[in-house]
């Protein structure tokens, strides 16, 4: 064979692998998909029985999917919003000053990310247990803040290491005082991270389902709405929302990022 | 330390310090740092009747996590783990390479491809696989439809199940770190190597792997370490014949009520974390390549 025909292959084959792998990750959802239209109505819902839409109408007589979707939406938002202001304060105000405890603190953020989700939850229900807080929308929100601030605070640190400090300084001789200077001058600059944080957080809120599963109490969200079906088989409804879910947050990126698939660099 | 605090000073530093790190030092305080140490004092209370935590020390449930069934649990869950890592590592470093060097202007896509799956809730996608693969799952009736099997083959409820959900769930964590990694990588040392007479599989060992050996190590902690822990994935592929550690914690704080028992058994998976990062320390991992 031909050194220009070796290469050709070699790149043929790089590509059926790559392939292979796409499959591999979205053969669970082309199930999914193809599930959501099952016309069936017996449980465990697997066998195919025809084509139909009619679980996507039904997803709006679902009260309690549609409770736990909202819930998983009101979570989200609040403990994004609450990560987000106070991991940008954090890794602000850790970047320029000094304090006693520091160092502390700097290792406790690694804590979260590394622990395996399960003895986060744990240790989160026993606490909320002994100090008698009711097991809710509260404590859901409390622990998404508490997994997901780290997140926020990484990536709004990434974009302070090239940080100018002189910035600042000249918005205060200029007269600016320290809140205008931190909403003008410093928000501005660190942004991007701030918005990769949140996205960050959004998402691991969405889909956490170890945490949830156990400082829960009655409220459910999304994924443990899921969980609980899997006992006796996901109905098509779940599937259908999933769907929904899916194409949801793809025409969203595509539309915030039209600008991604276009151009290059 | 007579030295009273001027108005000035307060004003100037100690109160932007306490509104910016304050909040967030509450935070790790009181959600991370007092929970888990309050798991590591019930590790050491005991249970009465009424399955009501009794504060009173002992060492019976470490006693108790040195049981032979216990010890199969981890030593089937390290196993899992390591191979689902290793798995991650063979199928991810190939494919991070090839989408991270290829000339294609659908690099972006390629990359973002990798990410869309998981927008789906995994516990669903979990199910998907188990959808897939059961009995009367689309692979037998692939399987039967060419003829290769005649009776339905239970592809479900093995440990190799569980490691197949687990190296689904996990390989974007070792994807991510690999591609930045191999993105990095200059392709001038790559002709240099090659100019110099190294052969493509010497430039590999001695040039690539080398500078990208940071993307292996961080993956390689994000995608063991969860495996210890994710049960569900354990629960719905694995059908009680491959729990992890996670399940045993599970159990306790769910149907067999005896939370020291189970905190006992979070301080094993604690401490198997806490070495696992001091390895990765030693071979020059660094944190903050963790988690982004």
């Amino acid at each position: 064979m031909s050194r220009k025909g070796k290469a050709k292959a070699k790149k043929g084959l790089g590509g059926v692998f790559c392939m292979l792998v796409y499959l591999f990750l979205f053969l669970p959802i082309v199930v999914i998909v193809v599930n959501s239209f099952n016309a069936t109505t017996s449980k465990p819902y697997l066998s195919w029985k025809g084509f139909t839409f009619d679980w996507y109408i039904k997803i709006w007589e679902n009260s309690s999917l549609l409770d736990a979707f909202g819930n998983t939406i009101i979570i989200a938002a609040v403990s994004t919003i609450l990560a987000t202001v106070i991991g940008t304060l954090g890794a602000v105000g850790m970047y320029k000053y000094k304090f006693r405890g520091k160092g502390i603190i700097d290792g406790l953020l690694y804590i979260p990310v590394v622990i395996p989700e399960i003895v986060l939850g744990i240790s989160l229900l026993t606490i909320f247990t002994n100090v008698n807080i009711p097991r809710g929308m509260l404590t859901l929100i409390l622990a998404h803040v508490s997994f997901s601030v780290p997140y926020v605070i990484f990536n709004v640190r990434a974009r302070l290491s090239g940080y100018d400090n002189s910035i600042e300084e000249a918005s205060l001789d200029l007269g600016a005082n320290r809140i205008t200077t931190f909403f003008e001058v410093t928000l501005p600059v660190l942004a991007p991270g701030i918005a990769g944080g949140a996205l960050l957080a959004f998402t691991l809120s969405i889909d956490d389902v170890i945490i949830s599963y156990f400082v829960n109490g009655q409220t459910k969200t999304y994924p443990l709405k899921v969980m609980e079906s899997i006992k006796s088989g996901v109905a098509p409804d779940v599937n259908a929302l999933s769907t929904l879910i899916l194409v949801g947050t793809i025409v969203l990126v595509v539309l915030t990022q039209s600008g991604l698939f276009k151009k290059k660099r | 330390m007579d030295k009273k605090i001027s108005r000035h000073e307060w004003k100037s530093n100690l109160l932007p310090a306490l509104v910016m790190a304050g909040p967030v030092t509450l935070v790790l305080v009181f959600l991370v740092a007092v929970p888990l140490v309050y798991v590591g004092v019930m590790s050491f209370c005991s249970i009465d009747e009424y399955y009501n935590v009794v504060f009173k020390f002992s060492t019976e449930n470490y006693v108790r996590l040195l049981n032979a069934d216990y010890l199969k649990i981890y030593g089937q869950s390290l196993a899992m783990a390591f191979i689902t890592t290793v798995l991650c590592i063979l199928v991810g470093y190939p494919f991070s390479y090839l989408i991270a060097r290829t000339k294609s202007k659908r690099k972006t896509l390629l990359y973002m491809l990798v990410i869309i799956p998981f927008w789906t809730n995994s516990l669903i996608r979990i199910y998907g696989w188990r959808t897939f693969l059961g009995t009367n799952g689309w692979l037998n009736g692939l399987l039967q439809f060419l003829h290769l099997t005649g009776e339905p083959v239970d592809f479900l409820f093995r440990q190799g199940t569980t490691v197949l959900g687990m190296v689904y769930c996990l390989i974007p964590f070792m994807i991510l770190p690999l591609y930045t990694a191999i993105e990095k990588l200059d392709g001038s040392l790559l002709e240099a190597s090659a100019d110099l007479g190294a052969r493509p599989f010497a430039t590999f060992f001695q040039v690539i792997l080398p500078l990208t050996s940071s993307g292996i190590f961080s993956g390689s902690i994000m995608v063991f370490i969860p495996c210890l822990g994710y049960f569900f994935v354990a629960d719905i592929l694995g059908g009680g014949n491959s729990d992890v550690i996670g399940n045993l914690i599970e159990r306790q704080f769910q149907s067999g009520n005896n939370w020291p028992l189970g905190a006992a058994l979070s301080i094993i998976l604690i401490v198997m974390t806490l070495v696992l990062v001091k390895l990765y320390q030693k071979v020059g991992g660094d944190m903050d390549n963790l988690g982004v």
